[in-house]
């Protein structure tokens, strides 16, 4: 992971740079921040992976000589077939149309994104669908 | 149902069937294999698997790049004739605008980042899916929620939004632009705009996270290289939009005055912000293109990527510069400081230069074969070549003043546009639809496909690089016909009905593969990146069984074990120890 | 929609041209490819130097700002024609050469260090060289006189124009002669809209407002646009060479009617401008009459009348 932190810690970096120079240059305030914000979403999680990559096991992926064997074990659990994420989204789209048409669509939305939020996590915590 | 999921079936080549190699017995896999769960619709609503969603975003996708298709031949049929009155101001206004953003929120972003890569990443890094599966179901159910959004907009009373696709303070306020389809517009940008965001989310994690043994980050094949710096982009981009919309939005409704001179705001603000996310946009709606194209050359080459590291250092370096070069859009505004933005916008030419180079130095002494996918990247470099030249052209502060709103840039932006998303986009789609759905499309209907787009692209755009070079600014409904524009005008439009006939290729071309399949096999090209190691279509969670990954072409290796490339470079520990193995036409 | 007249104006002689120092391009890299990169940066010198600016259908410039940023236009295209095609070429005849002629594996080679160098040093040269010129000319497009001094170092007077942009038109004011000239063309362009008239041969300093949205000023044939912002006063020049009759139109997007806000300058005699401002005083379109328009609401406008529209020359047939 040593090389991820790298990048983005580079990228960060770059951006610092720029900042400063567009800063020192231009007096201008919005693109300014939006720089320094570009700079920090790289300096970020590219400093944590640069000290975390030291202390962590390595990656099978980061391995050159690594084999398919070596891989051998469980990956992760992913999250099959589930009707949440559906729900959620179309919670999102009736809160989005609310502003657009009115607080009697409100309702709808709280009703769809709550109960979508709920069952999701409680289909997480027991790894498997409610 | 959630599923844990154990490491594929293990395939070592120099012990073909040795103890330690197949360490797990069939039964195990039951899980990945059966298919417990809801069917019918209710298995589309509720289903997780990239491959589902990676399909459902470009089905979508390619929906809303038809209607915006036709909304662009209704243009061009308006501006062939100056005292044309086919359609009223207001509904050419709207036109233009809703063509603009269904193509750059709507289609290319999505089709490329949802669902090409949706689909292709998790199989090219050797992952059983994307990181948060569940996130990736909601990326796309947010993104049909506002593409349908943005799409019916025009149903409403007050119609659709008509103040372009950048939407310009003070023009979009509630004063100037009233009415509900305009909030509907920004709203759906929202809900898009998250619907990328969590994409993004998905990218980056995958790929740092799942990939497969011994795929390390420099054995990425370079399309999913440029997904990570795509999903890193959007990270930055992004956010920066929904917020000034989101103060848009209070402008217009909550009565705060960010952008309107009366309460003391700044108009110009919307430019910096909408222009700070804009930029980046065309960048990662650019990258994912040019990753496709970099995966298809090197198999219809048959050699390897050449300068993969610098194809690599490219990428990241026009990302971060696309980050730096936001007022470039605003020269003509006179508040913005010139030389800064005209310097980092050349700048991004060099790793473009780069990356052309390499796409060169692939074919060159290579074994090319001009299937439909190479014939539509071939399309791709020469229309990016005249765009991004052009677009060199506009990084000068004083040939923008002179060309800025005029049908210059309009052509400019069509070509780099069309080159990336068309071409490259219709490339990808040719190249990994037979992975897709296991079937092949008739190269002849893709051929008379690629012909017909290709001349209808030119004749097209080359004219209205004269035109807007003859004064006729964008954005126009009508014009005098004393201008001398009419007949460059005219060309133009017949080239966009050309382009609009091609697709009809494209349609026989689908309708065919369906009533009479052809199967395709694992890999009907001899591709060399993972995805084209496993089954067409790729079973549950991607892979039964894995090769040990050596470099960017694992299948490839596997496959053409004596004409593997020399993978030690730069690495002095492994070129020594490579010496002692054989070595292919390392040519330096 | 009703045809009408004035075509584009009368050609103008070339312009002596301003010398610009331009620094070698260093030795780099082998042969052919050396030539190639060299070609590149020296063809606008080359050009420069014989006074042979290909148009490539822009045009060569009525101002001396246009005119410089036509020059600078010109040689970014050679330059452009050039790579490209070079590059273009490198294309085809990659895709010509290397055709596939047997099942025979080709060489997997995949870097070259040398050349990767050379073609990341050239681009680089390249872009420096552009970008030199390019802030060069700018500095010369974006120049302006101090207007207190009212004269320039030349002795000539600097006339002051603001433009006012408005949903759909344009007003000209001239506050020094108490005139102003606004219009708007809202029922599909019948003519080319309010017209400014200016003297040639001195420098006109244009202070551009908007009173309500962005509007963009633009006249093709001073190679030249600048935004009107709400809030925001844009000032630049132009020095007109030659008289003419020079068409704009507003380039932002700014509702209904953008399509219509056409408007015209006209170059006329610094006499011939005089006796003009003299006439409108005498018409009555003096700035009094005109008052300061609240925030978001179009001035009160004049329909361009024969008086203040002096005749534009006879129309140019239009051309492919």
């Amino acid at each position: 992971m040593r090389v991820n932190g790298t990048f983005l810690a580079l990228i960060g970096a770059f951006f610092g740079i720029i900042a400063l120079i567009y800063w020192f240059t231009a007096y201008e305030d919005a693109g300014f921040l939006m720089l320094i914000g570009s700079a920090f979403l790289g300096l970020l999680p590219g400093s944590y992976y640069l000290w975390w990559s030291r202390r962590m096991r390595p990656l099978e992926g980061d391995e050159p000589d690594a084999t398919p064997s070596s891989g051998a074990g469980v990956i992760d659990s992913f999250p099959g077939s589930s009707i949440w994420p559906f729900l959620l989204g179309m919670g999102a789209f009736f809160a989005t149309l609310t502003f657009a048409f009115g607080l009697w669509l409100a309702p709808i939305a709280v009703a769809l994104g709550l109960s979508a939020v709920i069952g999701g996590v409680v289909e997480s915590r027991r790894g498997g669908t409610v | 149902m959630t599923t844990t999921i154990e490491s594929p079936d293990l395939i070592e080549p120099e012990e073909p069937g040795g103890p330690g190699a197949h360490g797990h017995a069939e039964g195990d896999h039951e899980a990945a294999h059966e298919h417990h769960g809801p069917h019918g619709i209710l298995n589309w609503l509720t289903s997780t698997d990239h491959k589902v969603i990676g399909k459902s975003y470009m089905i979508t996708a390619l929906v809303t790049f038809f209607i915006s298709g036709v909304m662009a031949l209704v243009i061009r049929a308006q501006l062939a004739d100056p005292t044309s009155s086919l359609v009223n101001f207001q509904t050419y206004n709207e036109l233009f605008t809703m063509h603009g953003s269904l193509m750059l929120y709507l289609f290319a972003g999505p089709f490329a980042f949802g669902g090409l890569a949706n689909y292709i990443v998790p199989l090219q890094v050797g992952a059983p899916d994307m990181a948060y599966p569940r996130l990736n179901a909601l990326s796309y159910w947010l993104y049909l929620g506002g593409a349908s959004m943005m799409t019916l907009s025009f149903v409403v009373a007050g119609g659709a939004a008509s103040f372009g696709w950048v939407a310009y303070a003070p023009l979009s306020n509630s004063i100037n632009s009233p009415g509900t389809g305009t909030d509907l517009w920004l709203l759906s940008l929202g809900l898009t705009g998250f619907s990328a965001i969590f994409t993004g989310v998905n990218l980056v994690a995958t790929i740092f996270y799942l990939r497969a043994p011994g795929m390390t980050m420099f054995r990425v094949p370079i399309f999913s290289w440029n997904m990570l710096v795509t999903g890193i982009l959007i990270l930055i981009a992004f956010p920066v939009l929904f917020g000034a919309v989101v103060m848009l939005f209070c402008d217009r409704h909550f009565g705060t005055h960010i952008y309107s001179v009366q309460g003391g705001g700044v108009p110009v603000l919307w430019q910096h912000l909408f222009w700070f996310f804009g930029h980046p946009e065309v960048y990662i709606l650019a990258l994912p293109y040019f990753g496709i194209v970099t995966d298809i050359i090197p198999v219809f080459s048959r050699k390897p990527l050449f300068g993969y590291r610098g194809m690599v250092f490219a990428t990241l370096s026009i990302a971060a510069l696309s980050t730096g070069v936001w007022a470039h859009h605003m020269f003509t505004t006179g508040v913005v400081l010139l030389p800064f933005f005209s310097l980092l916008s050349y700048l991004i030419a060099i790793p473009t230069g780069i990356k052309f180079f390499n796409w060169i130095g692939t074919m060159w002494g290579g074994q090319l074969s001009f299937q439909t996918p190479m014939l539509f990247s071939m399309g791709f470099l020469f229309a990016f070549l005249m765009g991004g030249v052009t677009g060199v052209l506009l990084a000068s502060p004083p040939v923008d003043f002179m060309t800025h709103d005029t049908y210059f840039v309009v052509a400019h932006f069509h070509q780099v546009l069309i080159g990336t998303t068309v071409f490259a986009g219709f490339a990808g789609f040719y190249f990994w639809y037979p992975k897709m759905f296991g079937r092949m499309l008739s190269e002849r209907l893709g051929k008379l496909h690629f012909w017909f787009l290709f001349i209808g692209f030119w004749v097209t755009f080359v004219p209205q690089y004269l035109v807007g070079l003859k004064g006729m600014p964008r954005r126009v409904a009508d014009y005098l016909s004393s201008n001398g524009w009419t007949g460059l005008n005219q060309l133009s439009t017949v080239g966009a009905f050309v382009i609009g006939f091609s697709f009809l290729f494209f349609f026989a071309n689908l309708i065919q593969s369906w009533r009479k399949p052809v199967p395709a096999g694992d890999n009907p090209w001899d591709g060399g990146a993972l995805e084209w190691f496993t089954s067409s279509p790729p079973p549950h969670h991607n892979f039964t069984h894995l090769p040990p990954i050596r470099s960017e072409r694992p299948t490839w290796d596997y496959n053409h074990p004596e004409h593997r490339k020399d993978e030690s470079h730069g690495d002095k520990r492994h070129r020594e120890h490579d010496q002692k193995k054989e070595t292919v036409g390392a040519n330096s | 929609m009703i045809a009408f007249t004035n075509g584009s104006p009368t050609p103008l002689p070339d312009r002596d041209r301003t010398s610009a120092d331009t620094p070698e391009a260093p030795a780099a890299g082998r042969r052919w490819k050396r030539w190639a990169a060299g070609l590149a940066v020296a063809a606008p010198l080359v050009l420069g130097g014989c006074n042979f600016y290909p148009s490539y259908g822009a045009s060569r410039g009525a101002t001396t700002q246009g005119q410089d940023t036509f020059k600078l236009y010109s040689g970014m295209m050679t330059t452009g024609i050039i790579i490209g095609g070079f590059v273009g070429l490198l294309i085809l005849f990659t895709v010509l050469r290397y055709r596939r002629r047997s099942d025979e594996m080709p060489k997997q080679f995949h870097e070259s260090i040398p050349i990767e160098i050379l073609y990341t040093g050239i681009p680089v040269l390249v872009v420096a060289a552009l970008f030199l010129f390019t802030v060069i000319t700018e500095n010369k497009v974006d120049a302006t006189v101090p207007l207190a001094a009212k004269i320039t170092a030349t002795g000539n007077p600097v006339v002051d124009v603001k433009v006012t942009a408005f949903q759909w038109g344009w007003r000209f004011d001239y506050p020094n002669d108490n005139v102003s000239v606004s219009g708007e063309v809202t029922n599909g362009p019948q003519n080319h809209g309010p017209q400014m008239v200016l003297p040639y041969g001195q420098t006109v300093q244009v202070t551009l407002v908007s009173n309500d949205v962005i509007h963009g000023f633009y006249v093709r044939d001073f190679n030249f646009s600048r935004y009107a912002l709400p809030g925001v006063v844009n000032t630049f020049d132009l020095n007109i060479i030659n008289p003419g009759f020079y068409p704009g139109q507003c380039t932002q997007i700014c509702g209904l009617y953008h399509s219509e806000m056409l408007f015209s300058v006209r170059a006329v005699s610094p006499a011939q401008y005089r006796t003009w401002l003299q006439g409108e005083v005498a018409t009555g379109h003096t700035i009094k009459r005109v008052p300061e328009p609240a925030a978001n609401t179009p001035p009160p406008y004049d329909h361009v009348t024969t008086s203040n529209a002096l005749a534009a020359p006879a129309s140019k047939k239009g051309s492919l």
